[in-house]
């Protein structure tokens, strides 16, 4: 259950040197501001503070996974095996477009009015 | 009697029979709920008006024809609010109705409100509503369970009739245990998810919640089906849900799985369910101890894949299509940020912020290609000991009906409330929750449930274990006195 980077040196002459850096479950580099921001969540000192020690502890928990051979064993990915679900290619209504706007909070001229992205 | 302490089947043999007519029967449910919701809060909203509309055009005849149901918040009802007790979908209100509604409406039956429930079915008490906690009708001090805390609260109140809920990781079944209600969490890919506002994908399901076995089958026989709108609903015909009740349990052979009965399991609990055990067997059941020796790694696994799925599934929730907006914002960086500071509660943020963990760069691996590995062992525990028994029995929860506020610090004490409920949506199979008597504390009788699990697609089976179970003690007949 090791995820085995591989990573050639070029800053030195001759041969590149292969690193190999192993990542597993670790709860020690779990930085809760890092990965609210990968979320998108703005999150208040009190919070970062408190859901670090208390994600912390869970991820802890989730450690005794480690103890399970998996070597042999295929992921599940559904309960049950259902392979390419189709429909007939055939254009189905959907929502209307006053209706699908209906619960936006800002909406101009038939379109959603999104915060600026470019400054 | 109260007639809004009816079951399902009863209401429609006095509507059929004209002794009370839909209209009536809603007013009286509305006369009902004013009185006893002020102390369970159940609800978050109805539309008594909307509904006596409705109730006027019903048809009767119909398999579940004027019968209003109660609606968790978190299944789209046409014009009706959708909420999922968050901020950050207050004032949503449903352009469409989900398959299940869509069914429910063809069968008859009237939507109903909408029930209360842990934020976007988060949590196992109803304490992580943004609108305030249900309480459980057999002691208001206590937590109904969650996250359907409000669908089994208001069924165990008779503030209902029935209800639908939906369930993740024991979310029907567990408030059902602690309400004293009926709850059944239908094979993964039986009922349609189309319209049920996505938690974790790949364990959700919604199933009902009622007073008896037989409301269970009832609403089965409404809700279940494959839908071309949700691609992972499982084409099998679906039986007559009602039509193995009657058989009893001579001749099947029912296992008790001897690691769920740890420590950890509460010692009346255990004694209760053991008593439970004892009654099958005098019914006729072969009771067989068997192992899932993957049980202990349930937790662990659910806590990895649910927030992974949910991390992604919540996504959606970014103040632009629908929803909260944070009010002035600097740019869609900070309106990203803040809409979901501002609209999430802390343990949706909080599963959401683990979810990203564990599926980031580099980790997926590690946690969720690993869980989901776990979950196949898991899957494989339950399919070798149904090539043994017919049925699983073990409690549904380890602990009567919590005291709220009593373990919110804690979310993984909160977590530990599922322990027994987890593994049956990991595995994908279907699972039930009936009454199996009470116990005692400060004063108060705390239901206990029984919880009965079944292989895929073997709802019948499971239904059937429950019935001839529950026709033959009264437990289910015992009512709280909320207020």
């Amino acid at each position: 259950m090791t995820f085995a980077v591989l990573a050639t040196n070029d800053c030195e002459a001759g041969a590149p040197a292969l690193f190999v850096t192993t990542i597993t479950m670790s709860s020690t580099n779990f930085d809760v501001e890092y990965v609210a921001e990968l979320a998108r969540i703005k999150l208040t000192p009190v919070e970062i503070k408190t859901f670090q020690s208390q994600l912390g502890h869970v991820l802890e928990h989730v450690e005794k996974l480690n103890a399970v051979d998996v070597s042999q064993v295929e992921p599940m990915a559904h309960s049950f095996q259902i392979y390419n679900v189709f429909r007939e290619d055939k254009p189905r209504k959907g929502l209307d477009r006053e209706i699908a706007l209906s619960n936006a909070p800002r909406q101009a001229q038939g379109l959603f009015i999104v915060t600026k992205v470019v400054e | 009697m109260e007639i809004t302490s009816l079951t399902v089947h009863e209401t429609q043999a006095i509507l059929r029979s004209k002794q009370v007519s839909p209209k009536e029967l809603i007013e009286t449910l509305g006369r009902r709920i004013e009185l006893v919701d002020p102390s369970i809060h159940g609800y978050l909203s109805y539309d008594l008006d909307r509904a006596v509309s409705e109730a006027q055009n019903a048809d009767v005849r119909l398999p579940l024809g004027g019968v209003p149901i109660s609606i968790k918040d978190v299944i789209n009802v046409k014009g009706h609010p959708c909420g999922c007790a968050s901020k950050i979908l207050q004032g949503y209100i449903s352009p469409y109705d989900a398959t299940v509604i869509a069914k429910l409406r063809a069968a008859g039956a009237i939507p109903f409100g909408r029930v209360n429930m842990d934020e976007f079915a988060m949590g196992s008490s109803t304490e992580n509503s943004a609108f305030g906690p249900s309480r459980n009708p057999w002691d208001t001090t206590r937590a109904p369970g969650g996250s359907s805390g409000g669908s089994a609260a208001v069924v165990a109140s008779d503030e209902a009739f029935a209800a639908l809920g939906s369930d993740t990781g024991g979310s029907i079944r567990q408030p059902a245990a602690l309400c004293g209600c009926v709850g059944l969490k239908p094979t993964y890919g039986r009922v349609s998810r189309f319209g049920l506002v996505a938690f974790a994908s790949s364990l959700d399901q919604i199933g009902p919640i009622t007073k008896d076995v037989m409301d269970a089958a009832l609403l089965m026989n409404t809700i279940a089906g494959a839908d071309p709108c949700d691609s992972t609903t499982l084409d099998e015909p679906v039986p007559d849900f009602t039509a193995n009740l009657e058989k009893g349990v001579k001749g099947l052979k029912v296992g008790l799985p001897k690691e769920y009965f740890i420590e950890g399991l509460d010692p009346e609990v255990a004694k209760t369910v053991r008593a439970a055990v004892e009654h099958l067997k005098s019914l006729g059941a072969e009771v067989i101890e068997i192992s899932l020796p993957h049980t202990e790694h349930a937790l662990s696994t659910y806590y990895i894949i649910a927030p992974a799925e949910a991390s992604a599934n919540l996504a959606r929730f970014d103040g632009v299509r629908y929803g909260f907006r944070a009010k002035e914002v600097t740019g869609l960086l900070d309106h990203y940020g803040r809409t979901r500071e501002e609209g999430f509660g802390p343990e949706v943020k909080r599963r959401i912020v683990l979810g990203t963990y564990v599926l980031s760069s580099g980790y997926y691996d590690a946690y969720y290609l690993r869980a989901q590995k776990v979950r196949t062992l898991i899957r494989q525990d339950f399919a070798t000991a149904f090539e043994q028994v017919d049925a699983i029995v073990c409690p549904t929860s380890p602990t009567p009906a919590f005291k709220l506020g009593e373990r919110t610090s804690d979310p993984l004490s909160m977590y530990l409330a599922d322990i027994f409920t987890l593994a049956a949506n990991m595995a994908g199979i279907c699972g039930i929750s009936i009454p199996c008597g009470f116990l005692e504390e400060e004063g108060k009788q705390l239901p206990v449930g029984l919880q009965i699990l079944g292989q895929e697609l073997k709802e019948s089976t499971v239904l059937q274990v429950a019935y001839a179970y529950e026709q033959s003690t009264d437990w289910h007949k015992m009512k709280p006195r909320p207020g």
